[in-house]
């Protein structure tokens, strides 16, 4: 597996702040390579578990568990719309469904879903997730790493705008 | 006049008992006769506490004023009820402890756990290997309910995965207990096996790089509570009720692992392991079990023969064994030799010893055969019973020393016979136009091979199924095998051929039975002083301390 | 949309929000230094850890992530001179529904957290520490990142800390999007590389068999903010504020049908469930009145509003009297909300009005529950699951008349039977709105889709 050299001592740093034990840099490497490379696939697995002088069934227990450590690559742009009770309350299925409409991403079922929901050109990947820690300024949404609250059904059209 | 200071005071169900300290409440309540359901509990792994079902009503002395247990008119402490129940199978007694195993709640938490696995547990016990052993069965029928009130559309999961070589895994039977999980990283240290996806779509996986091919994989199916793990041999063969089981012992190395083998009408289906701590805990590698289809072969020797003009010829027992005994008397002293096997039982190689002495021969030896140990169950020497060969006499101190030299004096025409008990000679570096040049090869055996070819004289025995007997473990551990087949055919008992064969020779008799000859044994070896069959048991006799070679050689699990 | 600053109520008391929507203020150590940032720092390394714990005792402050845990008896439980080190952590995985509090901490003042921190570290004598932040947090590791960079560059840091002879290293480690992650042995299992299975308690617990099998304290954001300012004001003189037992201020978040939902920070017990709605959030929307209170986060159990609550009330003098209130009556406090049969929880406030369907907002909750429960012991996973499919099935018109019964029964069978507190997380929703909503539960029974709860598919 190419692990890019800057991506590398990253990784080696990393691994250093956990002085007791190297298995808990798992997560902390996943997340590293999820960043640069986008997603986690099956080489990684190995060349995580390699090492950091573990099974490869070890790695794979923790990226089959997290639903934030992706098996495929997302869209471009990944967004990720709140559905637990305040944002529920506040709108976020229907943003969720204009989300999909404007994204051009066909939503066959409903929920958390353990595949990501992508659209046909890749642009955009959707996920419905749960508590996103903002549940008074609801509905919120990510989009990419970016942060949005209060997002009215008629914003989104401009907010896709900007991740294009 | 004070108390040992290891026992503590534990009530069960009201009743005060002592159990030592360091018990786990669980294995207290089983010893005080109050059964624990339990799936995730084992004794010989960790407790993770997962499966729910050994919850029980846990109390502690109250405490009084003066922080010391109060204490009720019967004299003991007053009992303290933690509302909330608490399972047994992660905690140790402590002094004063309560515990019920019987109360309202705790049939509720059993009847609860058993609703639980039950909702998504597929309905496939018409088709499941496990039916008759299956503790989701049993605890359902003790502790469940008989209908089901789950609506839903259960979960789906991966069925008939090939998890190894060995293993198929049924994931929607799965109830997530991870005892195969834990199994096969602190007793195998093959860290293969683990859960993936989350919540109620957790499912138990290998990862696909590296399946689940251990020597000790088919213990996980052992320790399976349901029909999750199957054993790919055993699948679909035969339902467990029907199976006969009888204790024996493992012969495929000189550990002597102990089993159960599973038997109906006649045919061998599957070996199991029985737990033994002084040998192999609970455990027992794949190689030795599944080492017995060979005992159910169609090529099985049935028949004895004798060799005439035109090959060998089907004849009566008493035929052969006339035919054999008129052929060995022509030879005296080294003109015969005598190869035996250290796979036989120490009952047989006892009178191979006598017929040795009676041929009056020094060439004498067992075939030995050693492989790589593992640092668990499997022993590096191959044969059951190297020392039960030593202790005899029948073998020296290094085995097979003596075979060079046989094969070299056969190749020269100093040795003319050939007594084969059990081996073949091409393991000994003889070639097949060798053995013809024998004039006399009285051979003992189970399977068709180029000695039996070459035979003078075929007498068919037992496989090891089929012997009742003793053998010597690597650690001088002297161990009991139980009949559970009768051999094909006309096949007889190896012990009662080679004492036939000395009767032949020096007509004096006095063996009728096997216990005859255990006795001649016990009265003759110090070692085995005092003992008798029934007095082994059925975990065996340590015979001698460990030497310091037995105990490098050995295993310990 | 944008993120807009929020004007503190009048009626408020800031302590920990102090920083928070401040005009001028930026989350960077200069701003925090040159507001006096870092002093109680300093006046701690002049005191025994003893001492600290001691004022910490003193305090009465209790846990503010949600179980109210006793933070001075946790710290107690790690005995000093032990052979093996001490590890703290910061649980920063705020994830419980309805609470949104530490995310602002952690992105606009994260040095009161670090400051509040190494304290604490000082105290138990831990010489490596963890911030473990949810993963959807990422801004906020970063900036977490760079305050301990900020802050190790200043010497508050790293070795010999302003000349104390105490090292202390802190890393922040990301979540992936698990809420069993909050639990604290869940997390010390996460930190660990391993799947995230909370651990059974005996004989786990964190102050003895921690994180690498050590001493370990798990404390929330907001919990060791306090510690800061507890060693600024004295533990004495903090538990002036808010009530006996109920100590100190706390962080609410209101969210749901109010007019202006948001955070807030008072005194505990300081202000009612009615004040916070009607006088701090506006109250109900046009022409609704309320119907339910989840006063703790979605674990707490749900109260309705036209109950009358009888809470056991301890006066100054001693006795006890019983009251009666009505839902808007009850102060929020970690006593009285349990005495009126639900929690303080994590502080954050769901309020529904008359045209909330009580069966879609259950829905909602086992959903979440479901999709969140690690799956390790029996009940919770087999039960939460079961759960949400019962109630969705109720939602859509597939309901049937035993549903009810065991809808609840499930949740009974969960209940205190379970390794961690998920279980009863998640069987408290259930077993609340059945017993407070009963009808709308058994109204579904035979009964097509329901459009109420506009937001239901």
């Amino acid at each position: 597996m190419d692990i890019p050299a800057e991506l590398e001592t990253k990784i080696d740093e990393a691994i250093t702040q956990y002085p007791v034990s190297k298995r808990s840099a798992t997560l902390p490497l996943l997340h590293l390579i999820q960043e640069q490379l986008g997603y986690i696939d099956e080489a990684a697995i190995e060349w995580v578990a390699k090492k950091l002088g573990l099974e490869p069934i070890n790695v794979l227990e923790l990226v089959t568990f997290y639903p934030m450590i992706r098996r495929e690559p997302a869209g471009k742009h990944h967004i990720r719309v709140c559905r637990t009770l305040s944002c529920a309350m506040a709108g976020s299925y229907e943003l969720l469904d204009t989300f999909c409409k404007y994204a051009r991403i066909d939503r066959q079922h409903n929920g958390h879903g353990t595949h990501l929901l992508k659209s046909e050109d890749g642009k955009y990947s959707i996920e419905f997730v749960e508590c996103l820690a903002s549940c008074g300024f609801g509905p919120v949404c990510m989009i990419n790493d970016d942060f949005y609250e209060a997002v009215s059904q008629e914003e989104v059209p401009q907010l896709l705008e900007k991740y294009q | 006049m004070s108390e040992p200071t290891d026992l503590l005071n534990v009530q069960i169900d009201g009743i005060w008992y002592q159990f030592k300290k360091g018990t786990r409440v669980i294995e207290a309540c089983a010893q005080a006769g109050k059964f624990v359901p339990h799936y995730c509990y084992h004794p010989k792994l960790s407790s993770p506490g997962n499966c729910r079902m050994c919850l029980i009503e846990m109390g502690m002395p109250k405490l009084g004023p003066d922080r010391k247990p109060a204490l009720g008119p019967d004299g003991k402490p007053v009992i303290s009820w933690i509302p909330r129940p608490q399972i047994s199978c992660a905690q140790d007694i402590a002094e004063g402890m309560g515990v019920r195993t019987d109360s309202p709640l705790t049939r509720e938490c059993r009847n609860g756990v058993m609703e639980f696995l039950l909702i998504n547990h597929p309905l496939d016990c018409p088709i499941c290997d496990q039916a008759g052993e299956c503790q989701l069965q049993e605890y359902s029928v003790e502790f469940g309910t008989a209908g089901s009130r789950f609506l839903e559309e259960k979960v789906k999961k991966p069925k008939r995965v090939e998890l190894g070589p060995r293993v198929t895994l049924d994931d929607e039977r799965c109830i997530l207990c991870s005892r195969c999980i834990r199994f096969m990283k602190e007793v195998a240290h093959d860290d293969v096996l683990g859960f993936a996806s989350r919540g109620s779509h957790t499912y138990l996986t290998a990862h696909p790089g590296k399946l689940l091919d251990s020597n000790y994989s088919l213990n996980t199916v052992d320790i399976c509570p349901v029909g999750a793990l199957t054993s790919t041999d055993f699948r679909f063969k035969m339902r467990v009720w029907f199976l006969k089981e009888t204790k024996s012992i493992c012969t495929s190395c000189a550990t002597g692992c102990n089993t159960i083998i599973g038997t109906r009408e006649n045919v061998i289906y599957r070996q199991t392991p029985r737990e033994n701590n002084a040998v192999n805990s609970d455990w027992m590698c794949d190689y030795g079990r599944l080492n017995f289809h060979y005992v159910n072969s169609a090529e099985r020797l049935k028949i004895p023969q004798v060799r005439d003009s035109q090959g060998l010829a089907n004849v009566s027992w008493r035929s052969a064994l006339a035919k054999a005994g008129e052929e060995l008397k022509q030879y005296q002293k080294d003109g015969v030799a005598v190869v035996a096997s250290a796979k036989m039982t120490n009952e047989e190689l006892w009178l191979a010893k006598k017929l040795i002495d009676s041929l009056g021969t020094t060439y004498h030896d067992i075939v030995p055969r050693f492989g790589e140990a593992d640092d668990l169950l499997m022993s590096a020497d191959r044969n059951p019973n190297t020392l039960g060969a030593q202790l005899f006499g029948v073998t020296g101190e290094h085995p097979g020393a003596k075979l060079q030299e046989i094969a070299e004096s056969i190749g020269s025409g100093e040795i003319k016979a050939v007594v084969a008990l059990g081996e073949d000679l091409t393991q000994i570096g003889l070639t097949a136009s060798q053995l013809k040049k024998l004039s006399t090869l009285i051979v003992v055996g189970i399977l068709p091979n180029e000695t039996t070819r070459s035979a003078s004289v075929l007498l068919p025995a037992c496989a090891f199924p089929e012997k009742r007997g003793t053998m010597i473990n690597i650690k001088g551990r002297l161990q009991r095998l139980n009949r559970a087949l009768q051999p094909p055919g006309e096949a007889r008992d190896d012990w009662e051929i080679i004492r036939d064969l000395i009767q032949q020779l020096t007509g004096s008799n006095g063996i009728y039975l096997i216990e005859d000859v255990f006795k001649q044994i016990a009265d003759t070896i110090p070692e085995m002083k005092g003992l008798s069959f029934s007095r082994i048991g059925d975990t065996g006799v340590q015979l001698v301390d460990e030497t310091e070679e037995a105990r490098a050689a050995a295993v310990t699990v | 949309m944008a993120s807009t600053t929020r004007t503190p109520h009048p009626r408020e008391k800031r302590i920990i929000f102090k920083n928070i929507d401040r005009p001028g203020w930026t989350n960077d150590i200069e701003c925090y230094l040159h507001d006096g940032g870092y002093e109680e720092l300093k006046k701690a390394f002049t005191m025994k850890p003893e001492q600290i714990v001691n004022e910490v005792k003193a305090s009465g402050l209790r846990g503010r992530g949600g179980a109210g845990f006793p933070c001075g008896v946790k710290w107690g439980f790690i005995k000093p001179g032990g052979s093996k080190p001490v590890y703290l952590i910061c649980n920063a995985d705020e994830s419980e529904p309805g609470t949104f509090k530490d995310r602002y901490i952690i992105h606009q003042d994260p040095h009161q957290l670090l400051e509040g921190m190494i304290i604490s570290c000082y105290a138990v004598n831990a010489r490596l520490a963890y911030i473990y932040i949810r993963g959807e947090f990422p801004e906020g590791a970063k900036i977490l990142e760079h305050a301990l960079a900020e802050a190790k560059e200043q010497g508050f840091l790293g070795k010999n800390i302003l000349g104390s002879g105490f090292d202390l290293e802190i890393y922040v480690f990301r979540g992936a999007g698990a809420y069993i992650c909050g639990e604290e042995t869940g997390l010390i299992e996460s930190m660990e590389g391993k799947r995230p299975y909370p651990r059974i308690k005996p004989p786990y617990f964190p102050a003895v068999l921690g994180l690498y099998m050590c001493p370990t304290i798990v404390n929330n954001v907001e919990t060791l903010c306090n510690v800061k300012h507890i060693v600024r004001i004295g533990g004495a003189e903090y538990a002036k504020m808010g009530k006996p037992n109920n100590t100190g201020t706390r962080l609410l978040c209101v969210s749901g049908d109010v007019q202006q939902p948001g955070y807030y920070e008072f005194e505990v017990g300081g202000i009612t469930i009615g004040e916070l709605i009607n006088d701090i959030c506006g109250g109900m929307k046009p022409g609704r009145t309320l119907k339910a209170v989840i006063p703790g986060g979605s674990s707490a159990k749900v109260l309705n509003a036209k109950d009358r609550y009888k809470i056991k009330a301890k006066q100054p003098d001693g006795t006890t009297v019983e009251l009666e209130m009505g839902l808007e009556d009850i102060p929020i406090d970690f006593d009285t909300l349990a005495a009126a049969g639900s929690m303080a929880g994590s502080g954050g406030v769901i309020v529904m009005d008359d045209t909330r369907d009580m069966v879609w907002a259950l829905n909602n909750i086992n959903e979440f529950y479901a999709h969140e429960s690690c799956g390790q012991c029996t009940p919770c996973r087999e039960g939460s699951l079961w759960m949400k499919k019962i109630t969705e099935r109720m939602l859509h018109g597939g309901g049937v008349e035993q549903d009810t019964d065991t809808l609840k029964t499930v949740a009974d069978n969960i209940a205190g039977r379970t390794i961690c507190a998920f279980g009863e997380a998640c069987a408290w929703p259930t077993q609340s709105f059945i017993d407070k909503f009963r009808d709308e539960f058994a109204a579904t029974a035979g009964k097509k889709g329901s459009e109420n709860g506009s937001t239901n598919h």
